[in-house]
């Protein structure tokens, strides 16, 4: 299937609920005076498109706006894992004190485009599709970390973004211009193809090589892959939580989606029984490999001296993006299968450590580990365990789903027989453990002091919570609808 | 076609000429301590990449791709331009400055 721009419109629902509501949304905010209503109504829009995902799920896998974007079964799953983000965001925003009463119209507005943005990023098939897409996530995510202008951290992390984000998209921007000229076409399919033809003149391998990793600085940047890690706990620390969690983890999985279907459809061919070749000549397997090591490496040990909750959590997700792109190194489908997985566990567990975050910083107006300080002891028992689970969950403790996403990385690792890369990941498993515990200690072994405010748990926050412990819970034990549902959406379409 | 000739200018110009723009606005982030400055030289990045794709496209047999391409990147790089000045103008107001070594709230 291979569609025109008028014919596309019915495939493409959920992208228009998306931009339709961030204009309604704004609207609203300027005719009615329903000003504390719009995060419901933000909730309600977004629960809609993702509706509108599920109902096209079962329609046609094909090209749409002239081979601009693909609908495919991958394109599917992020936009699932993206919309459900979304959710999660505008529902830890409604429960904020730190946003309450901030400009609500701009806030969801430019929240739902942000979104829009992720499902092109997912989708895209076209260079230029992938640039704006990417742009668009940008542009959105320097708005929103700096949305509480009357705080000099946010206007501050606001610049430090919008200045890595500017050169790395331009020099991504610099490398699909030299891929541009090498192959004379934008579209990955065909880029593909003239690829393997341009790699295999001798001469052409430095230029490809050097193309290929300044596009990887662009997309590096988005998922924090270090070197290109530095603005990620400054962003993070310094924009508003429910933010933080959408960059954590929206704006991370969007990034990794956009890696995969430029490194793997477009840059390298299937064999068939699951495994993939890279295109001749570009070693970026094994660049990427060492990427993946030195990331993890990073943010674990500079996690491990972090105080403040929010920075900690920055490091950790930086160090969470290297376990990650071990899946991708693998050049094969479980591989990818794995990192799908992940990002699913990720989202249940890393967006409920930040809902628990949430909730202490509302009452007591602190992020720092300080904060933390005997939590159990002082009405906040029930939060303070599932903080626990998360935080094992994160460290990849069983019998909880963030042991079994890593589970299946090093699983996928190891089919590959890459045994440096897997033991490095097993020996910052444990440092990882270090700072996780570290937070538990403070909620339980530590006795609170005289002063530190009672935690007391509001049914919105205690709801999100909820389900996401009982998500953490449950694919801990019984994983096989998540894994059998990665696995279907390993399929790109136009391959 | 990638070749350099004495006479005409080819495509191998253009790229030089486009490279040397991405090696000046590198410099210009890395050393410019103006907020404005900084702003000015991924300008002049995103611009060496638009002129890599008018070239190719102009030397290619590809049709308008590139052209095209470039003026997307003209778009952007406005609205890039608009939210950075923005940030900048929130953080004037703020300190009476744009000064980006005193921007040090967040470390660690």
């Amino acid at each position: 299937m291979d569609l025109g721009n008028a014919a596309s419109l019915a495939y493409h629902v959920p992208e228009l609920v998306l931009a339709g509501g961030s204009i309604v949304v704004l609207l609203l905010d300027v005719f009615t005076g329903m000003k504390a209503r719009l995060g419901e109504v933000a909730l309600l829009i977004v629960a809609f498109a993702i509706f509108t995902i599920g109902y096209g799920a079962s329609a046609q896998q094909g090209y749409l706006f002239n081979r601009m974007v693909a609908l495919d079964s991958f394109a599917l799953f992020f936009k699932f894992l993206f919309g459900f983000t979304t959710l999660a965001t505008i529902w830890m925003s409604t429960g904020s004190r730190e946003l309450d009463g901030e400009h609500p119209g701009e806030y969801y507005s430019i929240l739902l485009a942000g979104t829009l943005g992720m499902f092109y990023m997912a989708s895209a098939t076209n260079l230029l599709m992938a640039y704006l897409a990417l742009e668009f996530v940008s542009l959105t995510s320097y708005i929103l970390s700096g949305f509480l202008r009357h705080r000099e951290r946010g206007a501050e992390a606001s610049l430090k973004y919008l200045i890595y984000g500017g050169v790395a998209s331009g020099a991504m921007l610099y490398g699909f211009s030299l891929l541009y000229a090498l192959t004379g076409t934008l579209d990955y399919a065909e880029l593909g193809h003239k690829l393997a033809a341009v790699a295999a003149v001798p001469g052409n391998g430095a230029i490809l090589f050097i193309a290929v990793t300044l596009t990887l600085v662009g997309i590096g940047y988005k998922i924090a892959m270090v070197p290109f890690h530095q603005w990620s706990p400054d962003v993070y620390e310094g924009s508003p939580l429910p933010i933080t969690a959408y960059l954590a983890v929206g704006s991370k999985a969007a990034g990794l989606a956009l890696l995969i279907r430029f490194f793997y459809p477009a840059l390298s061919s299937a064999v068939g029984d699951g495994t993939w070749t890279a295109l001749h000549g570009v070693a970026w397997p094994t660049l990427m490999s060492v990427v993946a090591m030195v990331t993890m490496t990073v943010g674990n040990l500079t996690a491990l001296r972090q105080q403040n909750v929010k920075r900690l959590l920055a490091y950790s997700s930086i160090a969470h993006a290297g376990y990650m792109l071990m899946g991708f190194v693998v050049l094969t489908d479980g591989g990818l299968r794995a990192i799908l997985f992940y990002s699913v566990v990720y989202y249940l567990m890393n967006l409920g450590a930040f809902a628990v975050l949430l909730l202490v910083v509302n009452q007591t107006g602190r992020e720092d580990i300080e904060a933390f300080r005997g939590l159990a002891w002082r009405g906040g028992a029930p939060v303070a365990i599932a903080m626990l689970i998360f935080l094992f969950s994160l460290a990849g403790l069983p019998p909880f789903a963030g042991f079994i996403g890593k589970a299946y990385l090093f699983a996928a690792v190891i089919e590959q027989k890459m045994w440096l890369l897997a033991l490095v990941a097993a020996l910052n498993s444990v440092v990882g453990l270090a700072y996780y515990v570290r937070i538990a200690r403070a909620m339980f072994l530590d006795q609170p002091v005289a002063g530190d405010p009672e935690i007391a748990v509001d049914t919105s926050n205690g709801v999100l919570i909820g389900m996401l412990v009982a998500g953490t819970l449950v694919f801990g034990l019984w994983w096989t609808p998540v894994i059998n549902f990665a696995d279907r959406s390993v399929v790109f379409f136009g391959n | 076609m990638l070749g350099m000739s004495m006479t005409t200018v080819g495509l191998a110009h253009y790229l030089f000429v486009s490279l040397v723009l991405l090696c000046l606005g590198l410099f210009c982030v890395l050393t410019r301590r103006n907020a404005i400055g900084v702003l000015m030289g991924i300008e002049l990045i995103l611009n060496s990449a638009g002129i890599n794709f008018v070239a190719a496209s102009r030397f290619g047999s590809s049709g308008f791709d590139g052209q095209v391409f470039a003026v997307f990147i003209i778009m952007l790089a406005a609205a890039e331009s608009a939210i950075g000045l923005a940030v900048v103008l929130g953080i004037y107001r703020r300190m009476r400055a744009i000064d980006t070594s005193r921007l040090t709230t967040l470390q660690g």
